[in-house]
């Protein structure tokens, strides 16, 4: 092509530099900016890595754990079988004989499943609320803003309980999502004033003026400013999901028919003497120490991915980045980053 | 200021509204249907009534008729709640209102007490950490917060009922007060009545401990990072410079300053704490709203549970309201239009 050429067509802005990344070059490059660098900056601190360490025994129980240990059922050893007794049943059975750790193991999959659909429903309807509302301003801002003030002033527990009454759920995925059926509205105001913030920097100001689209403003500069507040959250609606479903299990607001969540172990172990007598107390604290590891994990993992979104943090570690770049191969394989 | 006063008093008409409107609903959802409930419940008992006498009554005790248009029964259903009528509870043979005046005071006095002990023992313990931040005290009382936060209250509830009531036998396993105890509120006979608060303060320890352990750890974590920042502003180094005794500024400076914007917060825990004592309440089996609530729900006592639960959304409303109007008081800064 002339030089001439390129100048007149359309295609002039998008000259392209001499030396060009392949596209093997460039998936490294993505991959080395956008999962390695911050995976070694979350890994770096101590919080991140014990939440990690947990997390993941959690979704192991859940996903490799089911198939290892037999379903629970009635007489599949002595009534209540003391813990750490026999290899059989390392943290003894329930009052009809039923092995603790089979139960625990066999909730591990809901509790993740409600988990996700809680922290996900929540997370998204808030990111699209709360960035339409902030972007959009004016009159549909003030509309959403209502709605969401509504929403925000009804407590979630007493609304949930009658929601649970009223649809009697018992597809994990929908009790997640009715668990935290107003939790997206707090989020979606906090989103609000952020993105009112960036709407007026001057990048933003930028971006429109060379007209790109609404959707590309805010899915390009805006929401990965707020990205990190939102993957906060997540964790934070995570573990109100475990809360509350354990609690409305407990509490026997929630159906059940079998052993699927821990807080229908802590129900029957309430209802089973479980408080009264020593000899049924390790029935009681299996799923209460279950529930508080988890929760644990989870808030290590946020307080260490905190640092992954903290710019100075980054900064040091995308110089550090950088340099590896320069002096070794361009095309190094992933696996030199490690 | 007028104006602001007159959108927030507004949005809090319209939230009530929205509340009811919602119950209205929400009523009309649920299995079975109330009407049927209470319909087969009375049949079962009057098998000499007649179908009229019957509806009748499924009407009184409901305040719906099943065969109005929509409309008119949501008119009806308003007016009666903004009357203070809200039916009549099944379970419990009494009228809706009555039950909740009076367990809402036990609620509100557990809950509150225990809002006002963990938010003190948390603004203190955050302003030390502040002050002495980044040594063994302060790294140490982070890290406890943060773990004691963790858990949620009903976990704490069960294991002090395992061990300081049914292993140790300190304190009692449940109830408002011992039997043995008479409700007496009489200045003319103090000792009595001392006995009787004290009664009622011990049978409440552990419920407010419970929810002490879950909530301090939120207000210290939240006032140390107030106050380091405020630590860091200039007006602090001035006041320093000024020669203004150590005390005044702690407390003067950094603390008022520092508190401030945890006055909101406070105000909305303690509504949606109101709302979270379903759970604690079960486990203590402490006769509060929340215990009804349940109570309610597996008897099938619909109005109870519904009116339960329009007055504890109302309690957080008026909360939230209150709080938004007076902060601008108490912090002059806060441009009333833009509050959060």
């Amino acid at each position: 092509m002339d030089s001439v050429d390129i100048l007149e067509s359309s295609e002039a802005i998008e000259t392209v530099a001499e030396e060009t990344l392949s596209r093997r070059e460039r998936w490294v490059l993505t991959i080395e900016r956008g999962v390695l660098a911050p995976a070694r900056i979350v890994w770096a601190d101590l919080r991140a890595r014990v939440g990690i360490i947990i997390l993941s025994l959690f979704v192991a129980m859940g996903v490799i754990g089911t198939r290892i240990v037999d379903e629970p059922r009635t007489n599949q050893g002595e009534r209540l079988e003391p813990a750490f007794q026999s290899f059989a049943h390392p943290l003894g059975t329930d009052s009809v004989g039923r092995d603790v750790l089979g139960q625990i193991v066999h909730a591990t999959p809901n509790m993740l499943l409600m988990i996700l659909a809680g922290g996900v429903f929540t997370t998204v309807m808030a990111t699209a609320v709360g960035t339409t509302s902030g972007y959009l301003g004016g009159s549909t801002d003030r509309a959403i803003m209502s709605v969401t003030d509504i929403a925000m002033t009804i407590p979630g527990l007493p609304l949930v309980v009658i929601l649970a009454a009223a649809l009697t759920p018992t597809n994990p995925l929908v009790i997640g999502v009715i668990l935290t059926i107003n939790a997206w509205a707090g989020l979606a105001r906090a989103i609000r004033s952020q993105v009112l913030t960036i709407r007026r920097s001057s990048y933003v100001e930028a971006s429109k003026a060379m007209g790109m689209s609404t959707m590309s403003v805010v899915r390009r500069d805006i929401l990965p400013n707020i990205m990190p507040y939102v993957l906060i959250n997540f964790v934070t609606a995570a573990r109100n999901v475990i809360f509350a479903s354990v609690g409305l299990y407990f509490i026997g607001v929630l159906p059940y028919d079998n052993i699927v969540n821990w807080g229908v172990m802590i129900d029957l172990a309430y209802q089973g003497g479980g408080l009264q007598s020593m000899e049924a107390a390790h029935w009681l604290f299996a799923p209460l120490i279950t529930i508080t590891l988890l929760s644990f994990g989870l808030i290590m993992f946020a307080q260490g991915t905190d640092r992954m979104f903290n710019p100075r943090v980054r900064a040091r570690h995308s110089t550090t980045t950088k340099t590896s770049d320069d002096d070794g191969a361009p095309s190094a394989s992933p696996g030199d980053n490690v | 200021m007028k104006r602001y006063l007159l959108e927030r008093t507004g949005q809090l008409v319209i939230t009530v509204f929205a509340v009811m409107t919602l119950t209205f609903f929400l009523i009309r959802l649920l299995p079975g249907g109330p009407a049927d409930a209470i319909r087969a419940d009375l049949i079962q008992n009057n098998p000499e009534m007649s179908t009229d006498q019957i509806n009748r009554r499924v009407e009184a005790q409901l305040n719906i008729m099943p065969d109005d248009p929509l409309h008119v029964q949501y008119v009806s259903y308003v007016s009666d709640l903004l009357r203070g009528d809200m039916g009549q509870s099944i379970s419990q043979g009494a009228p809706v209102t009555e039950i909740i005046a009076n367990a809402a005071p036990w609620t509100i006095f557990f809950i509150g007490t225990a809002v006002m002990i963990a938010f003190v023992i948390g603004i203190s313990a955050g302003a030390i950490m502040a002050y002495r931040e980044g040594t063994r005290f302060d790294n140490n009382s982070t890290v406890t917060a943060i773990l004691m936060n963790s858990v949620p209250d009903y976990i704490y509830g069960l294991i002090f009922l395992w061990l300081l009531s049914y292993q140790l036998g300190v304190f009692p396993t449940g109830g408002r007060y011992s039997s043995s105890t008479e409700p007496t509120v009489n200045p003319l006979a103090p000792v009595e009545t001392l006995t009787f608060f004290g009664d009622v303060l011990y049978h409440a320890a552990l419920p407010i401990t419970a929810i002490v352990f879950v909530a301090w750890g939120g207000w210290a974590l939240g006032m140390r990072g107030n106050s380091i920042q405020v630590l860091g502003e200039d007006y602090l180094r001035v006041a320093r410079l000024r020669g203004l005794p150590q005390r005044r500024i702690a407390l003067r400076y950094v603390g008022r300053n520092a508190i401030l914007p945890m006055y909101t917060s406070m105000l909305i825990t303690i509504g949606f704490l109101l709302g979270g004592s379903i759970i604690i309440e079960q486990v203590f089996s402490y006769p509060g709203m929340g215990y009804y609530m349940i109570e309610a729900l597996t008897r099938r006592d619909y109005p109870l549970m519904m009116g339960v639960f329009l007055i504890i959304t109302i309690t957080v409303a008026i909360g939230v309201y209150v709080a938004d109007l007076t902060y601008g008081l108490i912090d002059p800064r806060a441009s009333a239009g833009d509050s959060q």
